[in-house]
């Protein structure tokens, strides 16, 4: 059998790549298809998640196929079963051609390397060179190609076209007009992927630019994306501005917790400090995108109001003291040894890890206490990426803890009719709208703990407070609307004496007397995801190691991703 | 808006001309929008962007010039948007931003009007006009008259290669023409109010 | 109304054969519906609608009929690319945006005998059954455009055109559409794209046909306005007729259009192959002016390659041997001119004589492609404003040698990497000037030589100039 009809039996065809045979879908696009084999394809206007547009003209490749036979001949094949390539005298586009059978591609000979100079060249003649001021400096496109096929000199003495610098075109982006390729990335995107057509080119040959129309912005809450999908310096955040040089950022990939979508990010961080937070590409949850709510929720975590100590206030009436974390969970102890179990509520949340609310259940369990649940949060969904839903793990709260939020209420009742007279807030501000306390009913309670990453009413008013971490500092994993479960890394150590949440939980369970091996002997998170996989039925099987990077799918919800679903549809 | 209009600010905003005098200022008519949307039901269903350049040209032969205020109404008749406009507006040298003259002069100076003397009758005609020929530019091609009488520009090929140099005033084509048959003509215009 | 006096005159030379062209500058001819059915105007269409559409285009490809707008493809073979089965509606644009230099042909038809163009354009509709046609005309022919519409409404009042045409129960609608001075809406994709109301960048290929994906994202057929008045004439004279006469390979009458330096400019039709570039600069326009020699020819408009006058060209005679021969020996159809590396495009000669200075000319001409780029792709965007730079430098007597060189070198780097042809045809002119009058180039790049490039002092330090590569 030809390699041929090999191929064609799975759908493929027989592609050449640097003389070298693979098999690819049909249908596969030059471009996707070297990337895949480590033959790298420069491309600047190409994006696989938008149309192709086809003029940057970066990603010329030269191509071959068999030669087309005389009438009536057939066709000849070498020992190996593929016919010979004769190579076109012209380099191709790599993005929008797709592969064949027996076609031949060289990524690296003499007619596509000089095609790519020669591009290269005339990207680099109008640019203004500002490399030294320019944020993309460092993930720059251009800058990539140029060390790849720059010429190392100029040739190009000329003045060069003025264009628009510095503007602002919308809340959040700024526009270099100079800068740009004009590869009409953030064009497409904002009209095929947001639906919005704010973005155009105006103007016509050395003159093109990229512009909005005076009176309207690009202020969707997408903006953001094109500043990502920018291939140079064009488009620039203005949160990021000047803020720190890419090369000294390490990123770590985690998720967002702003909604129950669950996006995967990056998170960029130099040293303790958080500088900006990128989409990280999954086809399942986000695609390449994210919104900009989502993307500029870090200020928090390097905020002045972050809990870096335990707080205690021994006298009622008196200012809360710093304290050391074994002084403060003994006095804990103690303080809860003496409630009365029907007296106590618990309310914990859905922005808990997986592994925090197992710790959260295993600490309820240990007080004896029925009255625990989550604080419920919705929004209005997008019909991209926010989800309706604005807590990131309501479905594992719902898994673990069996709760919805629908006992808040309940409890509410309880402190105001005095039932209630010991609340553990864990990880929410009970004087936040979707929490509905008032200041009145905690200042009604006999105790309040609270654990928290950041001070507000709660901790204001709570006899003990504990110093938790946000989202950048812990590990974990979440469960999204759509039922997968993803994993958050830590970026950054917890600030000043603040502990991982779950560690709070455990010490607490621990020292009220918990003896069960399984919550007090946990060494880590990933620990607590495996006992969790023995315990929960959707849960088998998983570790930390297999859930990977771009999470799994273990529970059936029902509910989408919209954007998502277009772009399956799309296919 | 700053003193000097931003690239973006500048993609609408106004260029003012003397030769607006000579023409009515855009105003959104029930008869209007009637022939605009005339020009839209030229094209098939759902097509309604087609129509763009045919309402661009009724507009500019109306009013003169596309004036920004006509833009986001162009974009709200063929189902567009102001952005999608201004591109096309800004794409076409035949499409102006500013008002021109009540005598447009269009002067071909590609290659065969060259030969002819195209460039030589350019500095001409801006000369009589009292247009600085270094003041046309890519960015800024038409000079106008201070009287907004006569405007100029410098075109390329109107496809009358062998009779030129070829110069348009406004619908009309002129072949073969001298500095001495530009000035006979533009004293012709001064007096005839009617067009040539 | 202009002063168009429409030169050459009444009376056709004697080598000219006239059929498209029969009633341009005819005395008493006006482009009423009237005039044109007088002439047995419509008559063609009559006949055709009798036929099946598919034997339309077999007559259509059996004369073998080749595209006038410059790239010379079969139109009857562009026609069967209708993707089989296809179940889209089926566009028709007739390209008149005429922006070539050098080319002024279809400006004649439209102006003067409109109605030979929309008989020609429904005969191709009825052929590949498009219900719907746009006549894509350019800005610059206002005048035109009236005429146009007016014949148009004239063709649905005969019932010519509109619903049921001739009782043979097909529709076509055709709509004149106005272009607005871009030379870039002469290529079909980017046309296509200036009808659907976005910025006119030409598509990329593949798709390389719009009959495939065109208009809409349906079938669409683009012919020049000449190609379809060919078409009636091929219908009228049946396909083996047509295909008898003229250039085995590129058969039927041409029309040329030849500015420049030469005694008669203007317009002529003649049979394809029947004459040489010399026969028509000598005969048909008169030769050079008083005084003067040619010197160099343009051969296909503005994007052809420059040839020398004095270029010695290779020649096959019938027996196979090799005969040197120059411009002036080559025939007049589509391919000759083609083997010597250039290429006979839309018919337009630009002629120039030994007063012209050759970098004056191509500066000229990359000012035209610098200020036509779309600005789409990078090579062109980029590309064309740095070829005029140099080259306005090198004019400027402000260049080194090493510009002259490096001018072509940014030519070669745009050519054959752009997203439509454009790219060849903004570089062909400086690669075939810069190679072929290097030395005109190289005497400039000394001062004092830029204004006179032909004198003694230039000649004298050219010879230093002149490096060895």
């Amino acid at each position: 059998m030809l390699p041929k009809d090999a191929a064609a039996a799975e759908g493929k065809v027989n592609v050449q790549i640097n003389g070298k045979w693979y098999r690819f879908p049909k249908g596969t696009r030059i471009a996707d298809a070297c990337n895949s084999v480590g033959a790298h394809v420069p491309c600047f206007c190409y994006h696989p998640k938008l149309s192709v547009a086809g003029s940057c003209r970066m990603c010329l490749v030269e191509q071959g196929m068999p030669p087309r036979l005389a009438p009536g001949a057939t066709p000849q094949y070498n020992e190996d079963g593929y016919q010979t390539i004769s190579w076109m005298p012209r380099a191709v586009i790599a993005c929008a051609n797709t592969v064949a059978e027996n076609m031949g591609i060289r990524t690296d000979s003499k007619l596509t390397s000089e095609a790519r100079r020669g591009v290269l060249e005339f990207l680099l003649s109008n640019h203004p060179l500002d490399c030294p001021i320019c944020d993309q400096a460092g993930e720059c496109k251009l800058q990539e190609y140029t060390a790849d096929y720059g010429r190392g000199t100029h040739r190009f003495t000329e003045s060069k076209t003025k264009k628009g610098k510095n503007l602002s075109i919308g809340p959040r982006v700024n526009l270099d007009q100079e800068r740009c390729v004009l590869c009409r990335r953030c064009v497409r995107f904002m009209k095929e992927i947001v639906g919005e057509e704010v973005l155009g080119v105006v103007g016509r040959g050395t003159h093109n630019a990229i512009a909005c129309y005076p009176g309207t912005e690009l202020d969707s809450n997408y903006s953001m994306n094109v500043v990502d999908i920018c291939p140079v310096g064009a488009m620039t955040s203005k949160d990021f501005r000047f803020k720190m040089r890419v090369w000294f950022l390490k990123s770590t990939p985690t998720i967002d917790v702003t909604n129950g979508t669950g996006t995967n990010i990056n998170i960029w961080t130099r040293e303790q400090q958080v500088y900006r937070i990128t989409p990280r590409q999954n086809d399942e949850v986000n695609s390449c995108w994210m919104p900009d709510d989502a993307r500029l929720a870090y200020k928090y975590i390097n905020a002045p109001a972050r809990l870096t100590t335990p707080l205690v206030r021994t006298d009622a009436g008196a200012d809360q003291r710093p304290s050391t974390w074994d002084a403060t969970i003994g006095l804990v102890t103690e303080q809860l040894h003496k409630c009365a179990p029907t007296e106590v509520a618990m309310i914990a949340s859905a922005r808990m890890t997986n592994e925090e609310l197992y710790m959260v259940r295993a600490l309820a369990k240990q007080l004896g206490i029925t009255k625990l649940d989550i604080v419920p949060r919705t929004g209005e969904a997008d019909d991209l990426l926010v989800s309706a839903d604005r807590n990131p793990n309501s479905t594992g709260a719902k898994l673990i803890l069996g709760k919805e939020g629908k006992g808040l209420r309940t409890i509410r009742n309880g402190v105001r009719n005095g039932s209630i007279r010991f609340l553990i807030a864990l990880g929410e501000d009970l004087t936040s709208e979707e929490a509905g306390f008032t200041a009145e009913d905690l200042a009604g309670l006999d105790y309040l703990l609270c654990v928290s990453h950041s001070e507000n009413a709660t901790t204001k008013a709570a006899d003990v407070v504990l110093p938790g971490v946000t989202f950048a500092e812990k590990y974990g994993t979440m469960i999204n609307v759509a039922g997968r479960i993803q994993r958050l890394n830590k970026a950054i150590e917890p600030m000043g004496e603040a502990r991982s949440d779950w560690d709070i939980y455990r010490s607490i369970s621990q020292s009220l007397g918990c003896d069960c091996v399984n919550v007090i002997a946990c060494p880590s998170p990933m620990a607590v995801l495996e006992q969790m996989a023995l315990e929960f039925e959707p849960m088998h099987g998983l570790t930390w190691g297999n859930i990977g990077n771009e999470g799994k799918a273990i529970i059936e919800t029902g509910v989408t991703i919209p954007l998502i679903e277009r772009e399956k549809a799309k296919k | 808006m700053s003193e000097t209009p931003n690239a973006i600010e500048a993609v609408s905003a106004p260029i003012p001309s003397p030769g607006e005098q000579y023409f009515p200022k855009f105003k959104v008519t029930p008869a209007l929008v009637k022939e605009a949307q005339a020009l839209v039901a030229q094209y098939p269903e759902g097509k309604e962007q087609s129509a763009v350049l045919p309402i661009i040209h009724m507009i500019q032969e109306k009013f003169g010039y596309i004036c920004p205020e006509s833009m986001p109404w162009i974009a709200e008749m063929c189902k567009s948007t102001p952005i999608h406009v201004a591109g096309i507006v800004t794409f076409y040298p035949g499409i102006h931003r500013k008002c021109p003259g009540k005598f447009h002069f269009r002067v071909c100076r590609t290659i065969a009007c060259a030969m002819g003397g195209g460039e030589e009758l350019l500095a001409h005609i801006c000369k009589k006009i009292g247009v600085d020929p270094a003041s046309l530019t890519d960015e800024e091609p038409m000079g106008i008259s201070e009287d907004g009488m006569f405007s100029i520009e410098a075109v390329e090929c109107l496809a009358n290669c062998g009779f030129g140099p070829n110069v348009m005033v406004n619908d009309a084509l002129h072949q073969e023409m001298t500095p001495a048959k530009a000035d006979k003509l533009i004293t012709f215009l001064k007096k005839n109010t009617i067009n040539a | 109304m202009s002063d168009i006096t429409y030169l050459p005159g009444k009376e056709p030379h004697p080598k000219e054969t006239r059929r498209i062209f029969r009633n341009i500058n005819r005395e008493g001819y006006t482009p009423s519906i009237k005039c044109f059915m007088k002439d047995g105007g419509y008559e063609t269409l009559k006949k055709v609608m009798e036929m099946e559409p598919a034997d339309v285009i077999a007559e259509v490809k059996k004369s073998g009929l080749r595209g006038r707008g410059g790239a010379g493809f079969p139109t009857g073979v562009k026609w069967t690319f209708i993707p089989r089965g296809n179940t889209k509606p089926v566009y028709l644009v007739c390209n008149c945006d005429e922006s070539e230099p050098g080319t002024f042909k279809d400006r004649f038809i439209v102006h003067q005998d409109p109605h030979q163009l929309l008989e020609g354009m429904i005969i191709a509709c009825y052929a590949v059954q498009a219900h719907f046609a746009v006549i894509y005309m350019r800005e610059e022919f206002p005048e035109a455009a009236q005429i146009v519409q007016k014949a148009i409404k004239e063709a649905e009042k005969a019932g010519f055109l509109g619903e049921n045409i001739l009782g043979k129960g097909f529709d076509l609608k055709i709509v004149l559409h106005r272009g607005a001075g871009a030379y870039i809406c002469g290529e079909e994709t980017g046309l296509i794209n200036s009808i659907e109301g976005v910025r006119p960048y030409p598509r990329i290929k593949p798709p390389f046909f719009p009959a495939a994906i065109g208009l809409y994202g349906c079938p669409t057929i683009v012919n020049n306005v000449e190609s379809l008045c060919q078409v009636r004439q091929v219908m009228m004279r049946g396909g083996e007729a047509y295909a008898a006469e003229g250039a085995q390979r590129s058969p039927g009458t041409r029309i040329i259009g030849v500015s420049g330096d030469v005694k008669r400019p203007g317009v002529y039709e003649i049979i394809s192959g029947s004459i040489t570039y010399g026969e028509l600069l000598y005969d048909i326009c008169g030769g050079p002016k008083k005084g003067r020699s040619f010197k160099a020819i343009i051969p296909g408009g503005a994007s052809a390659k420059v040839m020398r006058c004095d270029e010695v060209l290779k020649g096959r005679n019938p027996d196979g041997s090799v005969r040197k021969m120059t411009i002036f020996d080559v025939p007049m159809d589509l391919d000759s001119i083609a083997q010597h590396g250039s290429m006979s495009g839309s018919g337009g000669v630009i002629v120039m004589d030994d007063t012209r200075s050759m970098p004056k000319m191509l500066n000229n001409l990359n000012r035209f492609f610098a200020w036509e780029s779309c600005g789409q792709c990078s090579p062109c965007r980029e590309g064309n404003p740095w070829m005029l730079k140099l080259s306005t430098r090198i004019c400027e007597g402000k260049g080194a040698p090493e510009d002259v060189d490096l001018l072509k070198s940014v030519a070669d780097n745009i050519c054959g990497r752009t997203v439509c042809a454009f790219g060849e045809a903004c570089s062909w002119p400086t690669q075939a000037f810069t190679t072929k009058f290097r030395d005109e180039f190289l005497a400039l790049t000394k001062p004092i030589n830029a204004e006179k490039p032909h004198s003694p002092e230039a000649a004298e330090a050219r010879k230093f100039l002149t490096r060895e590569d």
